[in-house]
């Protein structure tokens, strides 16, 4: 009997827990957001986020797309003679490509390779005051800190997404040609085909606000980070569990707005 | 060293009954505190008693739980942001771990309240920046090192160059002795002085040095329990005819203040 009500108390915190912390990260948003657009701007910072979040990412985030094109052309083949529907690899693998996977594949690296160093980075200037020590120089950490990562990962996400969206469908197309022995015009011209505009726009919508939620999850457990190494570390696992997961929930609920 | 001033003014600092507690732990317990213009207050007590939480509370980067808190007459726990990223203009503050900007070389470090808060152009900041290494003992060539390349009694230097070099009106010190050589810390007393006396500011110190609190103080305040137990003028200090301060100033194990006052709470 005490185990059960045990039980019960613990999910009873559990969802208090969750509910108060969904209400805390939607104030810390709603402020950060407000501030990106009013000044000082930290230019310089913003900068060196587009480098640190795009440009480093690329890498990553280009061999995702390059082996998830290719093992998706090598899948779809493989599972489609079955079904004598060998013609449709090339269209399986742009849509599930620019739909779902770049975007879903890519905000999942980012969010544990940005995610997680903003958490730990942010994280460590709490604990060390450097925030407080902004706050008595007269900046504003939220516009120092916080609005250079929510800019440049809104921001840089999609243009990873679109050029994860061209490796994928080319890792796609070197099988196809070189180990299935499709013909390079037929497996161009099917998969333009196939293509429309809303596929890749709704992959790029999806990739900004998994960019927004990676950089705001990461700020947002930084900023409010515990004390001490054992601090930034929680810090930095909760950044990264808690994007991955609004990533996947958020995939769910923008699919069904945009193709239903 | 004393204060001469007997005319009634607006005191610099004013606080009064501030409480604040983490969780369970009462850390301040009504703290009063009254800070003049142009005046030096080094408050001293036990590790862990709430020296550091009171000035962060000044600051604003801790909100009491209540009392007020006066900043030349206008209450600062009610304003909002705007006004209180203003009011931090008129502070410098050296953090008792440094605080230092760890991906900003040492010279932006100092030049950081004077390029973003004065608008100050980056090598008219940089020949400031220079200047304030060198009061605090330093040579020209720390400026361009990152702060993880100084030794722990140069960070702490370079962050008190960085809490003064906007020449701010009010500058507190958390410990700006601990971890430096006598000499050193002789120097930095004398810089302390010179910024309070030469400068006009209003000084609030927290040390556990004696001979610096003597160097450098116009008044003293001792806090026991988060409370303010004892403020006077630092010539009474030897004969306060409390047994607190006595115990504490002759740092004697045995007395009214327990070893563990810290983990009292
Ligand atoms: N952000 C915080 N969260 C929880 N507890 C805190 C926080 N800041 C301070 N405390 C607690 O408040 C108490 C007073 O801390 P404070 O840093 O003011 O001590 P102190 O008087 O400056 O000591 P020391 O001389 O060792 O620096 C300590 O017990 C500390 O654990
Ligand atoms: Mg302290």
């Amino acid at each position: 009997m005490t185990v059960v009500l045990n039980l019960c108390s613990n999910i009873g915190a559990t969802i208090l827990g969750l509910l108060s912390s969904i209400g805390a990260i939607t104030a810390f948003a709603g402020q950060s957001v407000a501030h990106i657009f009013k000044g000082p701007f930290f230019i310089k910072n913003l900068f060196r986020q587009f480098i640190d979040i795009g440009y480093y990412s690329l890498p990553v985030v280009g061999m995702t797309a390059l082996f998830t094109g290719m093992v998706l052309a090598l899948q779809s083949y493989t599972g489609f003679t079955r079904f004598n529907a060998e013609g449709a690899v090339a269209g399986v693998v742009v849509l599930s490509i620019t739909r779902e996977l770049a975007p879903v594949l890519a905000g999942l690296m980012v969010a544990g390779r940005v995610g997680a160093s903003i958490a730990a980075e942010i994280g460590t200037m709490r604990v060390t005051e450097q925030i407080d020590a902004l706050t008595t120089l007269s900046v504003n950490p939220y516009k120092y800190l916080i609005v250079p990562r929510l800019v440049a990962g809104t921001l840089m996400l999609p243009i990873l997404v679109l050029i994860g969206d061209l490796i994928g469908v080319y890792g796609g197309y070197i099988v196809s040609i070189h180990m299935l022995n499709f013909s390079v015009g037929g497996y161009i011209s099917q998969t333009l085909n196939t293509l429309q505009a809303i596929d890749v726009i709704s992959g790029l919508i999806k990739a900004a606000v998994f960019g927004f939620l990676v950089t705001l999850m990461g700020c947002y457990h930084g900023f409010n980070s515990g004390r001490g190494a054992q601090g930034v570390g929680a810090a930095t696992t909760n950044a990264v569990v808690s994007s991955s997961i609004m990533i996947l929930i958020f995939n769910y609920v923008l699919t069904q707005v945009f193709f239903s | 060293m004393t204060s001469s001033k007997t005319h009634v003014q607006t005191p610099k600092i004013e606080m009064t009954n501030v409480h604040k507690s983490f969780g369970t732990k009462d850390v301040l317990r009504g703290v009063d505190l009254t800070v003049q213009p142009g005046e030096s207050m080094v408050i001293i007590g036990g590790s862990g008693t709430g020296k550091s939480v009171t000035l962060k509370c000044v600051l604003g980067l801790i909100k009491p739980d209540s009392g007020t808190i006066k900043i030349d007459g206008t209450d600062t726990t009610t304003i909002d942001r705007k006004d209180h990223d203003t009011l931090m203009g008129k502070f410098g503050m050296l953090f008792q771990g440094g605080a230092l900007f760890d991906s900003l070389p040492v010279w932006e470090n100092v030049a950081f309240g004077l390029i973003h808060g004065h608008k100050m152009s980056k090598e008219e900041a940089r020949a400031v920046a220079i200047e304030k290494i060198k009061a605090v003992g330093m040579g020209e060539r720390v400026a361009d090192l990152y702060p993880a390349e100084l030794s722990g009694g140069m960070q702490k230097r370079i962050s008190l160059a960085r809490a003064i070099a906007t020449n701010p009106d009010i500058i507190f010190f958390d410990e700006p002795t601990t971890g430096l050589d006598p000499i050193m810390a002789d120097v930095i007393n004398d810089l302390i002085v010179k910024c309070v006396k030469d400068l006009g500011a209003t000084g609030l110190t927290i040390t556990h040095d004696m001979a610096s609190a003597r160097k450098i103080a116009d008044k003293v305040a001792m806090i026991h329990e988060g409370q303010i137990i004892w403020v006077g003028d630092i010539k009474d200090l030897d004969n306060s005819g409390n047994e607190y301060v006595d115990q504490f100033i002759h740092g004697r194990a045995d007395g009214p203040i327990k070893k563990h006052s810290d983990l009292a709470a």
